[in-house]
């Protein structure tokens, strides 16, 4: 069984990596845990598991920042800034019940190494860009902060935001600073039922390209929709806008979108409460919740080539669903088969990057996980990774193999 | 020069130049590499001219093929290449290097890819920010980051500095409005980055690139977001009998919920000075003002006006005017706006700061300004981006005099460690170059400056990108690299473990 490094602060973190340095061990490192079927399947002789570095450090709802060690659980800090009416404005998924683990176990630490993202990506941006500021321990063993505490920064290389999106591979995360904003006072959301795809696209695109801050555009086909309690009678597929702010701009953006939309197909509306169902199932991509043995692929592509990738998915039998806009698109396979050649040929032809959200170990071990690297950037990579964790103590292997 | 120490020449390539400009010429033909003094001279600084420095040789090229042939070739010959996008740097990010190529990225002027549908631009880097709002302005489109030389500064320097503007807090700075770059390493490899998707699929190379001032790779296209421009913006002008006063004005706001476009403050010396350069209108019995500026749709612009001005009203606010018309709007702004020229007017010479710092702290770093203000003996202006809690505070000096720029220079630096002292940062967009090179230590200590120049190291282990910029010591990589770890040491006993 693999050893269970479990550190209480910062100085135990960093003694930890000098004991796997000069023992020659490999560390898998950890929050809680609850992404670690994330990323390419590797086996390392202990994990490092930070959950116990928690609690928030400093919370000013006023200058809109929050600072807690690694291992806070993200439903802590939701909780915590909910009560000052702010939350984390880019509405970071819980892949929990994607992976088969209970929801609602992530912490910061995980949530930014991982760069989550939701619905409102488009419109706020993902964690990486809020942010502001890191303390964490490289794989020499030695503890280092970058960034601050405050929005406007470039003092420095931006390493929070270079390490977000890292799995752990380059540097284990001790204490996050983020950006904390406003809780928009209400929410609705427009649909437009039974369009394609494709038309789909052009609606979400007309959307948010309007003066009328559409904050989140999905698509569900009907197969997809049907799967979802919020809309599981409108029978055809839900091209879904989403509204939030104070009540009187809301009530003039979606009358002046259905003005601009209602050509597009029958138009349909969600109050509050169903609206937040909805954009929590989008967010966690509770569709493909249920078959967990299903291969589960994340697309990231410019917003009208997502029909292109969505019907390649569905050549191979697998279902398909549209957030950003049509610019991430969610495949479910219809079994264990990840399908990588169809995935990546219809990544090569359309733009983007392509990732193995869910699948087996063995599939994770065998496969590119993340988008494949030409070589010139994959070696910018390893001589990045050489240069915080030159011995490879540091969850090898999770991102690329080698590095 | 004052103080400043880059570094040492490199002998043998000063003694290489005819070689090395003959090469290059080989590389840009015609007019694209320029040797002469005379004609060097428009080079010899940026935005920040206390410091000039003529370079080795300037070298224009307007295609990616040309800059990989001529960063390959100084890979090869040991040659240190500076960047240089339109030259706007406040932080002397594109001083050149005695024995270094200046590579200024001018001709790379067009715009290579618009596409409303997906809502992005792609141009290249010598673009100027306000020429990328100028080629969609027309489908009501606009790229969002604004710094005030966004007539003239390139959308490549943006990228390089991360650049702000008025309205960060509501619309980011560069770094969350790029979404892709085409970048030639300093070998001549050449690297594409992102694109019209967002986020990359694996490390964010493209976060680590903006911001990074020329040190670890030049840019050659660079892919921006674009938005749709508001439908309405007003604003509201609002004086206050004291900066706490507006200060917790600004608080209550964002407390309140909302997240103003713009939310700008100036001190009584920048209103005073505004007023009379322009005579904006602005009330002059006051000690601080402020600017707040709501954009959306019509319907919640007009009802969040309504509630900033109660708010300003309960604060005890001695004058508030909400603008009720475009004109009137941009008649607010047009003072702020003028703050450099409005303090160039009353004083021979400015040197401007860029601080940033958590918003509570103001009232006292104002204060303290005051205070340093009288000992130095040198006037001081604010205007603070006071949404994202950026300081601009404008020292005003006469060159002129025998060692007032030393002692200007000096106010900065206690200015900047004020802000550090206080839980902000050093630079909120101006970047470090090599004016808050040195300072550097007082926020980071050696070990975060390893890490950050290993991490240049992994770009470029000769460091002959931008050398002396951002760090206050150059270390050689191998040094940097070295690692002791003491072996055989056991497990540490206290960390549990199952």
């Amino acid at each position: 069984m693999t050893d269970r490094l479990c550190p209480r602060d910062e100085a135990e973190v960093a003694e930890a990596v000098k004991w796997a340095l000069s023992n020659g061990r490999t560390l898998d490192v950890t929050g809680s845990g609850s992404k670690r079927a994330l990323g390419r399947h590797i086996q390392t002789d202990a994990t490092l598991e930070l959950a116990a570095l928690s609690g928030v450090t400093l919370y000013e709802p006023e200058e809109l920042v929050l600072s807690a060690r690694a291992g806070t659980p993200v439903r802590e800090i939701e909780e915590l800034v909910a009560r000052s009416g702010q939350m984390m404005a880019f509405e970071p998924m819980d892949y929990g019940p994607l992976l088969g683990e209970e929801p609602g176990r992530g912490t910061l630490g995980g949530l930014l190494a991982c760069n989550l993202a939701g619905p409102r990506r488009p419109s706020a941006g993902a964690a990486r860009d809020h942010a502001l500021g890191i303390r964490a321990v490289s794989g020499r063993g030695e503890a280092f902060k970058a960034g601050g505490r405050v929005v406007k920064n470039v003092t420095g290389y931006d390493l929070p935001r270079g390490l977000s999106g890292s799995h752990g591979t380059l540097a284990a995360f001790t204490e996050v600073t983020i950006k904390i904003l406003p809780r928009p006072e209400t929410v609705e959301t427009l649909l437009i039922l039974g369009l394609d795809d494709a038309t789909a696209a052009k609606a979400m695109s007309a959307a948010v390209g309007s003066y009328y801050d559409v904050s989140a555009a999905a698509h569900l086909p009907a197969d997809v929709a049907a799967a979802i309690p919020a809309l599981v009678n409108a029978g055809w597929s839900v091209t879904a806008l989403r509204l939030e702010g104070v009540p009187p701009s809301i009530l003039h953006r979606r009358a002046r979108l259905e003005e601009l939309l209602g050509s597009f197909g029958e138009l349909g509306a969600l109050k509050a409460e169903p609206s937040l169902e909805l954009w929590r199932a989008v967010r966690d991509v509770l569709p493909f919740a249920e078959q967990r043995t299903r291969a589960v692929w994340r697309v990231s592509t410019a917003p009208l080539q997502g029909a292109a990738i969505g019907a390649a998915a569905r050549m191979a039998g697998g279902r398909a669903f549209y957030d950003w806009a049509g610019g991430l698109v969610w495949i479910e396979m219809p079994d264990e088969q990840p399908r990588a050649d169809v995935v990546r040929a219809a990544v090569d032809v359309a733009g983007g990057h392509a990732t193995l959200t869910r699948a087996a170990p063995a599939e994770r071990a065998a496969l590119d996980v993340f988008q494949p690297l030409d070589p010139i950037t994959g070696a910018l990579v390893r001589r990045m990774k050489e240069s915080f964790d030159p011995q490879r103590v540091l969850s090898p292997g999770r991102m690329y193999a080698g590095v | 020069m004052s103080g400043l120490v880059m570094p040492e020449a490199d002998a043998g390539v000063l003694a290489r130049r005819a070689e090395i400009v003959a090469a290059l010429r080989a590389i840009v033909p015609g007019e694209g590499v320029i040797d002469t003094e005379i004609e060097m001279r428009p080079y010899e600084s940026d935005g920040l001219t206390a410091y000039k420095q003529l370079p080795l040789v300037v070298v224009l090229p307007s295609t990616t093929g040309q800059v990989s042939k001529i960063l390959a070739y100084c890979h090869a010959n040991g040659i240190r290449v500076v960047p240089r996008g339109a030259g706007t740097s406040l932080s002397g990010g594109a001083l050149p290097l005695e024995d270094a190529v200046l590579l200024g990225m001018g001709k790379f002027n067009r715009i290579l890819d618009i596409d409303f549908d997906n809502r992005t631009v792609t141009a290249q880097p010598g673009v100027t920010n306000l020429g990328i709002t100028n080629a969609v302005i027309h489908n009501g489109f606009y790229y969002a980051p604004d710094p005030s030389s966004q007539i003239a500064c390139s959308i490549g320097g943006n990228v390089a500095e991360n650049s702000g503007g008025v309205h960060c807090l509501k619309y980011g700075l560069t770094t969350n409005n790029v979404m892709g770059v085409e970048m030639v390493l300093i070998t001549g490899e050449v690297i594409r980055i992102g694109g019209k998707h967002l986020d990359s699929g694996g490390l964010d190379l493209l976060g680590l690139i903006v911001g990074s001032e020329g040190l670890l790779g030049v840019v050659t296209e660079v892919t921006v977001r674009i938005l749709k421009k508001p439908e309405t913006a007003r604003a509201v002008l609002v004086g206050f009998p004291s900066s706490e006063a507006a200060g917790e004005c600004v608080a209550r706001v964002i407390g309140a919920g909302i997240i103003p476009g713009g939310m700008e403050m100036m001190d009584r010396m920048m209103i005073h000075a505004a007023e009379a350069f322009l005579g904006a209108g602005y009330p002059l019995d006051v000690e601080a003002l402020l600017i707040v500026e709501l954009d959306g749709p019509e319907a919640e612009v007009n009802h969040l006006i309504e509630r900033v001005a109660g708010i300003a009203k309960e604060l005890g606010c001695l004058t508030l005017r909400a603008s009720t018309s475009e004109e009137e709007r941009l008649a607010f702004w047009a003072g702020r706006k003028a703050a450099f020229p409005a303090i160039g007017r009353i004083s021979p010479d400015y040197y401007c700061m860029d601080g940033t710092i958590p918003r509570k702290a103001l009232p006292e770093v104002l204060r303290r300004m005051e205070e340093m203000s009288a000992k130095y003996g040198l006037r001081c202006g604010n205007v603070f981006h006071a949404g994202d809690g950026n300081l601009h505070p404008l020292i005003c000096y006469d060159a002129n005099k025998p060692g007032e720029l030393e002692k200007a220079e000096a106010f900065g630096a206690d200015i900047l460690l004020l802000c550090v002292e206080v839980g902000g940062v050093l630079t909120g967009e101006h970047g470090v170059g090599v004016e808050k090179r040195d300072l550097m230590p007082s926020m980071f200590d050696e070990t975060d400056l390893a890490q950050q120049q290993r991490l240049k190291c992994a770009f470029d282990p000769d460091s002959l990108l931008n050398p002396g910029k951002m760090f206050p010591q150059l270390h050689r990589c191998a040094e940097l690299g070295r690692m002791h770890v003491s072996g055989g040491k056991l497990p540490f006993p206290d960390i549990p473990r199952f």
